[in-house]
């Protein structure tokens, strides 16, 4: 990853085509469905997951906005283990957010997958933090100590289709970030 | 390269959450380093280290692939709060760890009476950097191994290791702070948060990152500007060791102490060895569980080779570095100094 | 028992005509019970004032005061370690131990501890009083609550405890010298750049900030320490002496001007302004006392 975000996959050549078939998968979803599907993913983790809450404390009532840039939407996030919210929305309707992650859809997966290292990227400049800095540094912390992946979940309430989806973001991921 | 020596030096490792740990012992290390979620220790951040039960079961994990645990306790209590030292070295003992991080001679004092069998380490946040304040400790606690200071040339800590009763540690990789650990009061100035005795350096609470309108970040603790990167610039942490700052005579600004860097001494690796160093410590339990594997598997295998007598494979970490630069800081030479 | 001013070790690399000069004036006109000599920063500025200690200690002594010898805050090479050998084996002088290997050094006779070795709890405390400690000079770091805390319990161990009120505050040492950095030189090679600053270089931050300042291995405070306003607070807690560092302006005025507030000749108002006067427009703080961040200042009642 010398170069950091110039070399970063989703600009360059053969990668562009996979990359594009993941934009592709979530794209033409309907913020309702991607809605729908991301509310049984916060069920699945609150009750499968009770352990990321703990690392969080102090931090439940904020919001989080993940912010993929190649994305057609944005994510807000409420770690609020009582009503914890998860929702996609167009990036002109969000609404205020305690703090936010800015980077490609590519990186943050891969730093949800727990494969990537939050300081490298941002050393890297591949993500952006804008905000609440220890909010940030906890929901990372809390990430980043699940047991297997919530990538693995997010994909599994997408399906096959997703799980696929997640074997090419990892295999790409691996491809990019072992230069 | 070729090293030929007994003892094989033991890969010390970093986990900041038990699943780091469990990427550690998975991934080569012989002993691992934790702490609880309190100040007790030196990375007391926000979601990261252990509960009793977490380090509980993590000492088992680790147990049954015969990697050990140390446990970090390596700050220094302010009067008033002792209890809370005193209950992290009961409970990290009764969890079995391997061996106690200690910095503060009253807690040092509180284990080695309380519990004469726990294996104790004297951090580098004890600052013992010449042979008879490493023996201070080792005749006063029983200290079995000191952890270095970052300021010793090689020479310098083989000269040492010759005149000192206990294992010496040494950092090898990682973050590389500039001031000497223990005796650093430049967080709390800025923030009210202490290094020495809430665990914190920059702590994230005060930490900003400020995007101008030609891109740039500007790093900030607790309205402080510490550094301003351009946008062809890699950032670092808004550590006040690693700042910019004006001078009378260099209104341009300047690194009065050192540019945001990280530690890496792969290349001194077999002279290391040769001097005599019991263990390599690798630092980052604030890091993710990514870095951890990838910075053990690299470490590990060149360990190994060095061992071996083999040539070493240089492990490419820069991607993982501050800044993307790394340095042999004091290591190499006095001309660091 | 009645509190003592007592003047910290000179931090800074003066001629050593100044310092001469300046400890001639201490003994003569300073209301300070107690001086600390020896270079605590750097030994290689040792060597230029050596020739002076006799003279300085003597004449200081005779003024009626005690003199304290310190150790070395950081100690790597062999010169260093024996100098701190040599520091120990005084005799006539109470040494002042400001790393675990003065300690080690002076092992079976009592001793004091300076305030670069970490004295934080009353555990510790204990300890080195124990092996031998009368003195304590506390971090300056430490908190009003811990301080009291060490306060009450010193007077029951029989330990008299220091704490500096006036000065730049030590932040940081390092094994690299940074007044030699930045005039693009190294450690081994620093041609003594450290004496054009004789209150240190200051450092601004790039958004116009004072921040720091850099003298020498040692990084300091760019406001200098004031408890003015509660030094008569400290002294109900059970700390005695209080340190003067000193500083490149008139420190027999400001040794005055806490002696006048601990022997209530004068109010802290009266005090402060005063002391305003002499500090060469330094900016005050005192936060680290009042649980704030060190560089505040927060003001009086």
């Amino acid at each position: 990853m010398k170069g950091g975000a110039e070399e970063h996959g989703d600009r360059s050549g053969h990668k562009l085509s996979l990359v594009s078939g993941l934009y592709f998968l979530a794209v033409p979803l309907p913020l309702p469905i991607v809605n729908i599907m991301f509310k049984r993913l916060m069920v699945a983790i609150t009750t499968k997951r009770p352990e990321l809450f703990a690392r969080l404390a102090g931090h439940y009532h904020k919001t989080f906005l993940i912010n993929p840039t190649n994305l057609p939407f944005v994510i807000e996030l409420s770690p609020d283990p009582r009503q914890p919210r998860l929702r996609a929305c167009r990036r002109r309707s969000t609404a205020h957010a305690d703090a936010s992650i800015t980077g490609s859809f590519l990186t943050l997966m891969g730093l949800i997958d727990g494969r990537l290292d939050g300081d490298a990227l941002f050393f890297s400049r591949d993500i952006k933090v804008e905000g609440d800095t220890e909010a940030l540094v906890s929901l990372r912390n809390a990430l980043d100590d699940i047991e297997g992946s919530i990538a693995q979940d997010i994909a599994a309430i997408l399906g096959n289709l997703g799980l696929f989806a997640l074997k090419v973001t990892r295999r790409i991921s691996d491809r990019v970030h072992s230069h | 390269m070729i090293v030929s020596i007994a003892i094989k030096p033991e890969l010390v490792c970093p986990a900041g959450t038990p699943a780091s740990l469990r990427m550690a012992v998975d991934f080569g290390a012989d002993a691992v380093y934790c702490g609880f979620q309190d100040a007790t220790n030196a990375r007391n951040f926000p979601g990261l280290n252990f509960t009793f039960a977490e380090l509980k079961s993590s000492v088992l994990y680790a147990r049954k692939k015969s990697v050990k645990v140390l446990l970090a306790l390596n700050t220094f209590p302010p009067a008033g709060k002792f209890a809370l030292w005193k209950n992290a070295v009961d409970h990290a003992v009764m969890l079995g760890v391997d061996a106690l991080i200690i910095a503060d001679i009253g807690v040092a004092h509180y284990a080695r009476v309380r519990y004469p069998d726990i294996r104790l380490h004297l951090s580098v946040q004890a600052s013992a950097s010449s042979p008879e304040a490493i023996k201070y400790y080792c005749e006063e606690f029983d200290v079995k191994r000191v952890v270095l200071p970052r300021i010793l040339t090689i020479p310098e800590i083989k000269a040492l290791k010759r005149e000192i009763p206990c294992e010496v540690e040494c950092f090898i990789f990682g973050n590389h702070g500039l001031m000497a650990e223990g005796r650093c009061g430049l967080t709390n100035y800025a923030t009210g948060l202490s290094t020495n005795m809430d665990g914190v350096c920059s702590p994230a609470q005060h930490v900003a990152y400020e995007e101008g309108r030609n891109r740039e970040t500007t790093t900030k603790l607790n309205g402080f500007a510490i550094d301003c990167f351009s946008c062809s610039e890699n950032p670092g942490y808004p550590t006040i060791c690693k700042g910019r700052y004006y001078a009378a005579h260099k209104p341009e600004g300047y690194y009065a102490f050192e540019e945001p860097i990280s530690l890496n001494l792969a290349e001194l690796l077999p002279d290391l060895v040769k001097a005599g160093v019991d263990a390599f410590k690798i630092e980052g339990r604030q890091r993710s569980k990514a870095y951890v594997q990838k910075v053990v598997s690299s470490w590990r295998r060149a360990i190994d080779q060095a061992m071996a007598g083999e040539s070493i494979d240089i492990p490419d970490l820069l991607s993982l570095t501050e800044g993307h630069k790394q340095t042999q800081g004091a290591y190499e030479s006095k001309r660091w100094r | 028992m009645k509190a003592c001013l007592t003047l910290g070790p000179i931090l800074f690399h003066w001629s050593a005509e100044k310092k001469r000069d300046f400890y001639f004036r201490i003994a003569d006109e300073a209301p300070v019970g107690t001086v600390y000599l020896g270079e605590v920063v750097c030994s290689k500025r040792s060597p230029f004032f050596e020739s002076y200690y006799d003279e300085v200690a003597d004449r200081l002594v005779s003024a009626g005061k005690t003199v304290v010898f310190s150790t070395l805050a950081e100690i790597m090479i062999s010169k260093e370690r024996k100098m701190t050998a040599g520091i120990c084996e005084l005799e006539g002088y109470e040494i002042e131990a400001n790393d675990s290997s003065a300690l080690y050094f002076l092992r079976g006779r009592p001793y004091r501890v300076g305030q670069y070795f970490n004295v934080y709890n009353e555990e510790t405390m204990a300890f080195l009083q124990e092996k031998g400690a009368s003195h304590i000079t506390l971090p300056t770091e430490l908190p009003q609550s811990a301080l009291s805390i060490l306060g009450r319990n010193a007077s029951a161990m029989n330990i008299s405890l220091e704490a500096q009120v006036y000065g730049r505050i030590g932040l940081a040492l390092s094994a690299r010298c940074y007044h030699a950095r930045a005039h693009g030189r190294i450690k081994d090679n620093c041609q003594f750049v450290c004496e054009e600053d004789p209150d240190g270089l200051p450092l601004k931050t790039i958004n116009g900030l004072d921040f720091l300042a850099v003298n020498g291995v040692q990084t300091l405070s760019h406001s200098c320490l004031n408890l003015i306003h509660e030094i008569k607070e400290m002294k109900a807690m059970g700390i005695d002496f209080f340190r003067l560092s000193p500083q490149d302006c008139d420190m027999v005025k400001v040794a005055e001007c806490f002696e006048d507030v601990l022997s209530e000749r004068i109010g802290v108002k009266e005090a402060y302004n005063r002391l305003s006067h002499i500090s060469n427009n330094y900016s005050f703080c005192n936060g680290f006392y009042h649980s704030v961040e060190g560089y505040r200042w927060v003001p009086y009642g």
